[in-house]
């Protein structure tokens, strides 16, 4: 980095928003990078994120291309990671699963956090029945087991990676709630609250401008260390059959299918396996860094 | 004359290093004292809590002490061990911090901890460790220490809470006392007690005591000594009795910027700050 | 008279924090109420301010009797700073956040000049526009504070120990700058605090409090002169004047 940009970047008095925003980000990216762990998970999280986006330039094969000549193939030149029952190539099935894996945390993230804050902000902002009400909604979903629910989704609907998501993304929502909700409870007796709240502002711009940015950052957190189980969770239904269907070449899937051999023809279900335990520890890693950088307690 | 003094300090030095500078908050700071009362005056960010806590060894991690020499009762406490610490800190040294609601531990009554600061430093019994608790209670007046020494923290008023604390840090009889804001959380009318309080014990007990603070008029009134901090480093050091006297234009300035309820003024005098005094005048 | 307060109260869970406090502030006045922790002063203000709900009593305001429910236009008119200027700014919102809010809030033009002129106002100028408060000592988050409160151009300010969590050098200079806003602006200053030097200095009428009464109310000039004839107002002022260890040990313990 030029050493101009960095000057700009830790100016003491900067000179436009932009320049502020740039700037904290900076300070916290700073902060966030003497943590080596951290890093790594970071490095993971987004070594993820780019198999994903270039799965059809890195894969050596089609994720469903056969070739059933090579069937049950270990490791080998031609075949890194072996190949499964079909002679498909494993290493490439694992890079396009690395699509649905993020396909899957992509659309949980968007669905489970704005709901969780919206809940929690708002019941801890305004109390009363609106807290009653939005509170007892939440326990009612958090009262549902997990693997249940999206057993009966699967039933009702039809097995499949959207109805697996579905049903995580409504049993994953209330803790958040919780969080938000528990949050905003301390926020809102701070003097920043009251002094908005002097300046005429009314009870939805204050919760919407002023007291949910102070959850995001934990919401965040609580997002990247619940991810790594969001994705086990994902890949448990895809090994049960409720989640991706074959031959889609999702993690879990793959180890259910491999689980047949697993005894003579070991890397058909141990590769899919390291690969959601990588980036599990990846999520988790993050986490943990950003809990460091973020948290608002450490101000 | 030439008696063995209580704290010898010299040319004390305290640096902080963060990520991106280091911060030097003690720079030179020189302090010989016997049994007497030390006042030391400054604003936020002068160096004089961090000055005090080097002295009870109490400096984060993240700080570098250095100095020529700093001593207490003839002993150096430069690379003391943690056992050393232990054995001085509270038996010989006591600290009384700003806030007695951080400084006691909410699920413990007053009585008990104040038995267990005893136990810790003195080999002593649990009915000698009470009679000693209820006896350093009379002490601060507290007018019913038997019901207050069954009171839990959170039960009693800052002004209790705080004289509890003293008690805490007094009953192992120590010979220096270092109190660090120990009454600017409390309503004036309190505060004046506690002092009251704290001044009979120093005087009775002959101890030494360390007072920091940032309000100049209260320690000239209640000290012998007032070190004037400033940017790490003592402007001026004084006689309590000759504070009108000061010279340094800190102090003249701390002095005269205060509203007073004597005399009006429209505008208040404005303390312009010179950077030389920031090299020591 | 601008605002007056009639047998106001406030009760939480049992404890009466106010009790029947009445007293008037005129337009222009700098009005002060003085107490020691526990006193209900700062509870009057934030009752004033619409910030409690649960008062009870009379609040007029210009001639109209004002509701527990503010609207935004009270708000245009009195406007509220806080005691902990580390505690009244949003961590995460820089000082041009903090300044446009209230422009955003009551739909007032020229946003851009406005944030510039409150800045220069309060004597920090354009280079702290886009600081975080972290960035800043105490003294400029209060000025900060104090140029958000006066930026929607009120009539009123409600200051809350505006200078207890600053150095004395800095209470000196923020005092100073209230002072001069206040004659600049005509503004009508209520102020709270527990220092009654402070109060002295600043308003010209002062009530003193105690556990949630107004046990006297009187002119600066008369506190000066040693008028007080209340006992507590009398052991405050002896208490304000400084440590004497006879003085202290007249007083008799409150536990």
């Amino acid at each position: 980095m030029s050493g101009s940009l960095r000057t700009w970047l830790l100016d003491e008095a900067p000179h436009s928003r932009g320049q502020a925003r740039a700037g904290a980000f900076y300070r916290q990216w700073l902060a966030f990078r003497q943590n080596g762990l951290a890093m790594l998970g970071l490095s993971i999280v987004l070594g993820l994120v780019l198999v994903a986006i270039f799965a059809p330039l890195l894969a050596p094969y089609g994720p469903s291309a056969q070739d059933l000549d090579f069937r049950l193939q270990p490791p080998s030149q031609r075949h890194w990671l072996g190949t499964d029952e079909l002679g498909r190539d494993i290493l490439s099935r694992i890079i396009y699963g690395a699509r649905i894996t993020l396909g899957i945390v992509l659309l949980v993230v968007a669905t489970v956090a704005p709901v969780g804050l919206a809940v929690g902000t708002l019941a801890g902002y305004f109390g009363g029945w609106v807290d009653a009400v939005l509170m007892r909604i939440t326990d009612v979903f958090l009262a549902f087991p997990r693997l249940i629910l999206a057993l009966a989704f699967v039933a009702a609907l039809k097995p499949g990676i959207e109805n697996a998501v579905l049903a995580i993304a409504l049993t994953t929502w209330p803790p958040y709630a919780r969080l938000a909700r528990a949050e905003t409870l301390v926020v809102r007796k701070a003097d920043y609250i009251a002094a908005v709240q002097a300046q005429g502002a009314s009870g939805l711009r204050i919760v919407l401008r002023h007291v949910a940015p102070m959850c995001v950052s934990s919401t965040i957190v609580r997002m990247t260390l619940d991810m790594a189980g969001i994705i086990l969770t994902a890949a448990g239904l895809g090994f049960l059959g409720l989640g991706a269907q074959p031959p889609s070449p999702e993690w879990g899937a793959m180890i259910s299918s491999g689980r047949r051999f697993l005894l003579d023809q070991w890397w058909v279900a141990a590769m899919p396996g390291i690969a959601i335990f990588v980036v599990s520890l990846g999520f988790n890693l993050l986490g943990d860094g950003l809990r460091d950088v973020l948290d608002p307690k450490r101000e | 004359m030439m008696e063995k003094p209580l704290v010898a300090i010299e040319d004390l030095h305290v640096t902080f290093r963060t990520r991106t500078r280091d911060v030097a908050a003690v720079r030179g700071v020189s302090l010989t004292m016997g049994k007497e009362k030390i006042g030391i005056v400054g604003e936020s960010g002068s160096g004089k809590s961090v000055t005090g806590r080097a002295l009870l060894g109490l400096t984060p991690p993240t700080g570098e002490v250095r100095a020529k020499r700093l001593e207490f009762d003839g002993q150096d406490l430069r690379g003391l061990d943690p056992a050393g610490w232990r054995h001085l800190r509270g038996r010989r040294m006591a600290m009384v911090m700003q806030d007695p609601k951080f400084s006691l531990n909410p699920v413990m009554t007053v009585g008990q901890q104040i038995g267990e600061a005893y136990r810790t430093h003195v080999k002593a019994g649990r009915a000698e460790a009470r009679d000693k608790a209820l006896a350093v209670l009379e002490a601060v007046r507290i007018r019913d220490p038997g019901r207050v020494y069954d009171l839990y923290p959170h039960e009693v008023s800052g002004g209790m809470g705080q004289r509890a604390m003293i008690a805490m840090m007094l009953v192992a009889e120590p010979d220096l006392l270092i109190a660090d804001e120990p009454t600017s959380a409390l309503d004036v009318t309190v505060q004046m007690q506690v002092l009251a309080i704290l001044d009979e014990l120093v005087s009775r007990r002959g101890m030494g005591l360390i007072f920091v603070s940032h309000d100049l008029d209260l320690v000239a009134a209640f000290c012998d000594r007032v070190l004037v901090m400033y940017g790490g480093r003592v402007v001026e050091t004084l006689k309590a009795s000759e504070l009108a006297g000061a010279k340094h234009p800190y102090t003249r300035g701390l002095l005269d910027c205060v509203p007073r309820l004597d005399r009006a003024q429209r505008e208040l005098a404005v303390l312009t700050r010179d950077p030389a005094w920031l090299d020591g005048r | 008279m601008i605002l007056s307060a009639e047998n106001l109260g406030v009760e939480f869970t049992g404890l009466k924090a106010v009790d029947g406090a009445s007293f008037s502030v005129a337009r222009g006045e700098s009005y002060g109420l003085v107490g020691e922790s526990g006193s209900g002063k700062s509870t009057v203000l934030r009752a004033l301010a619409g910030l409690i709900g649960n008062w009870t009593g009379t609040i007029r305001f210009d001639g109209r009797e004002l509701a527990h429910d503010r609207d935004r236009g009270f708000y245009a008119r009195v406007q509220m700073v806080f005691q902990d200027p580390y505690g009244s700014l949003h961590p995460r919102q820089t000082v041009d956040r903090a300044l446009a809010e209230p422009l955003a809030i009551h739909n007032m033009d020229r946003r851009e000049a406005r944030i510039e002129k409150a800045l220069e106002e309060v004597g920090l100028g354009h280079g702290f526009r886009f600081r975080y408060p972290h960035q800043l000592s105490g003294g400029q988050r209060q000025r900060v504070a104090i140029a958000r409160a006066l930026i929607v151009e009120p009539e009123m300010l409600l200051l809350d120990e505006p200078t207890s969590a600053l150095d004395v050098s800095i209470q000196a200079e923020v005092l100073n700058l209230l002072d001069a806003l206040r004659r600049a602006h005509n503004l009508t200053f209520v102020m709270v605090s527990h220092n009654l030097a402070v109060v002295a200095h600043m308003c010209a009428r002062l009530a003193v409090m105690n556990r949630g009464k107004i046990v006297e109310e009187m002119d600066t000039d008369a506190l000066r002169r040693g008028e007080a004839k209340d006992p507590y107002t009398r052991r405050l002022m002896a208490a304000s004047r400084g440590y004497d260890r006879k003085l202290a040990e007249s007083f008799k313990t409150l536990d």
